[in-house]
């Protein structure tokens, strides 16, 4: 069974959603979730004119630490990332890579001046995880309005879709051999 | 949502932005090429056909807006947007003035990127069936219409071809039934102004008084009887062809109220206050000899110069013989299927008389010999038995008359004929009521 590196970053209060995250993850795509500190400093990736964190420069700092028997390295950060181009994104990706980063900051219900809801906030964590991990895979966005690997550009946009992968990703999936319960049985 | 075959090219000569948009991109599905700079974003194109180009407007050497003018001239096509760092509005401004699509100032929202690509391509889309649908709308406007190979048909077919690329007034030249109209139509159909309406006006079967609201439109209360506001004719063939027949029917105040609107691109309507631009091409046809008729007076000099740019003549059936058998097979075929009925050729005796025939009434009256041919006769050919009795006329004209000569003596047999029944000439003739009375006053035949 190939291992799933999770690595928190600066995740602050959110630090608790993490157990029923590797929870609700177990399994997923049969990668074993193991919890790991990160040795890197994320501050260098923090840009202070916007307030931001680059999420290109987190990535490129998970790769160095993987280990050679790791098969994805997943960064789950509290903060707010971008990428240079655009204001904000939930988080990236290497296509058919290792890594992925995702981040809390903007699935939060309290950053639009709503009530907490963490329930929610877990729902959507986990869609964003399976998203990022999906690229990993080399999945592509979907067409599919309930797939996993639909695009969302804003915070809605994740709660509209599902947390499963549509036929044609799901074959795609099992064309590149890709075990997990989640897979297997979405 | 993209497709797999969407193509985007990202000029940016920072690293960054180059690398995020096209991870950006291609997690979407798109081919996605970027480049730092003009010189290889030139290359590119010359390589790939591109859907979207995302230009940064500073980079060193060419900029965006130079490069931008480039691409519009390798594809017009391509939807371009232009991408900066600082929001300017007049460089916004030239941009999409110089056609760019859209306009983005970094750091973009993703939603918003997301879907000014998607309408881009969207336009491509649209633009693309488009230009499809104009290949089929040229398919269907041929000129299959004009039959004739005889050497003074094709000459014709020669000078519509070479006028159709133009915006010349044109003035068509020729005996009635011709088929001024269908050269008309052919030239119109292969101009750049096919795509908009060929307005036709028959000057002389409009009463006199009537032809200036018929022209130029009126407002309503203009005049007794001008219950809600109509547009004129001119303005109904605005972007296409307003095609004057029977132009030496138009009275000369006419005249110069047509040359001021020529001139101008500028009508008001009867009873109006305000010029209404219209943008318009003039083909006049006429069987009068408008010369004679300037030198009368009933022709002003000024508007005659103004709409005989180009002339082309349409030949009499008489002197292209050599198309009888097409043209009456053309009818034929036509007819049949109006008609339903199984008649598939001409016996070579019918042929005979058809070919040997003087045709005053030209094309037209050809038609109409086929078609009442068509009426009376039986599968599978038509016979000599089945065509007008003066079809079998020969050498109809003394070769010395004129062509109103001809007009009057023929407009006379037929009254004769019809013995005075204005309705019933006017059916033979195929021309409307109004032009035999004109004729009648004209050549002071009685009824």
């Amino acid at each position: 069974m190939g291992i799933l590196r999770l690595v928190p970053i600066l995740c602050g209060d959110a630090r608790d959603l993490l157990p029923p995250l590797v929870e609700a993850l177990d399994n997923l795509f049969g990668l074993q979730i193991e919890l790991q500190p990160h040795s890197f400093d994320p501050e260098i990736a923090f840009d202070s004119s916007r307030g931001q964190y680059n999420s290109r420069v987190l990535l490129t700092e998970l790769l160095r630490e993987t280990d050679p028997e790791d098969t994805r390295i997943l960064g789950v950060a509290g903060v707010d990332l971008f990428i240079p181009v655009l204001t904000y994104v939930f988080g990236e990706a290497q296509l058919d890579g290792r890594a992925a980063v995702v981040s809390i900051h903007r699935l939060d219900s309290q950053l639009y001046g709503l009530p907490p809801n963490r329930p929610l906030l877990l729902q959507r964590l986990r869609k964003e995880v399976i998203h990022e991990l999906g690229h990993t895979y080399n999945l592509l966005h979907c067409h599919q309005h309930r797939c996993v690997m639909m695009s969302s550009t804003y915070v809605e946009g994740i709660d509209l879709k599902s947390d499963r992968f549509c036929d044609r990703c799901l074959a795609q999936l099992r064309r590149a051999k890709v075990p997990g319960r989640d897979v297997a049985g979405a | 949502m993209s497709t797999a075959t969407s193509r985007i090219l990202i000029v940016d000569d920072e690293f960054s932005i180059r690398d995020s948009l096209y991870n950006w991109f291609r997690l979407d599905g798109y081919a996605v090429t970027a480049v730092e700079n003009a010189t290889e974003a030139l290359k590119a194109l010359q390589e790939t056909a591109f859907d979207v180009v995302l230009l940064d407007i500073k980079m060193p050497g060419m900029d965006g807006m130079e490069l931008q003018e480039h691409i519009r001239r390798i594809d017009p096509r391509i939807a371009v947007i232009m991408i900066t760092a600082f929001a300017a509005v007049d460089t916004a401004v030239r941009a999409l003035k110089q056609g760019a699509f859209d306009y983005v100032t970094k750091p973009i929202d993703p939603d918003e990127l997301s879907h000014l690509v998607q309408r881009a391509l969207e336009q491509r889309r649209l633009q693309n069936e488009n230009a499809q649908l104009r290949e089929k709308i040229d398919e269907l406007i041929s000129v299959d219409e004009i039959v004739g190979d005889s050497p003074p048909m094709r000459k014709v077919l020669e000078l519509v071809g070479h006028v159709a690329k133009t915006d010349a007034t044109v003035l068509i030249l020729g005996e009635s039934g011709t088929g001024k109209e269908l050269i008309a139509r052919a030239i119109h159909a292969n101009s750049k102004r096919r795509y908009f309406p060929i307005v036709p006006v028959n000057c002389g079967a409009v009463p006199e008084d009537l032809l200036e609201s018929e022209l130029f439109g009126h407002e309503k209360g203009a005049f007794t009887g001008a219950a809600y506001r109509r547009k004129g004719k001119i303005e109904m063939a605005d972007g296409g062809t307003l095609f004057l027949d029977e132009v030496g029917a138009i009275n000369p105040k006419m005249q110069i109220e047509l040359l001021r609107v020529l001139e101008s691109k500028q009508l008001t309507r009867v009873g109006g206050m305000h010029g209404i631009e219209v943008d318009f091409r003039i083909i006049a046809a006429t069987n009068e000899n408008l010369e004679q008729a300037l030198k009368e007076g009933r022709f002003r000099e000024d508007f005659f110069y103004r709409i005989n740019v180009f002339t082309i003549e349409a030949p009499p059936l008489r002197v292209r013989r050599s198309d009888i058998p097409a043209l009456a097979q053309h009818f034929l075929n036509r007819f049949a299927q109006q008609m339903d009925k199984r008649i598939t050729k001409i016996t070579p005796e019918a042929l005979e008389i058809l070919m040997t025939y003087d045709w005053p009434g030209n094309v037209r009256e050809l038609s109409n010999a086929i078609e009442r041919a068509m009426v009376l006769g039986q599968p599978p050919a038509i016979r000599p038995e089945n065509l007008p009795v003066f079809g079998a006329k020969k050498n109809y004209l003394a070769a010395a008359e004129s062509l109103a000569e001809v007009e009057k003596r023929h407009i006379a047999a037929v009254l004769e004929a019809t013995e005075g029944n204005v309705t019933k000439a006017a059916e033979i003739l195929d021309v409307d009521r109004v032009t035999v009375y004109n004729k009648l006053k004209k050549y002071g035949l009685q009824r």
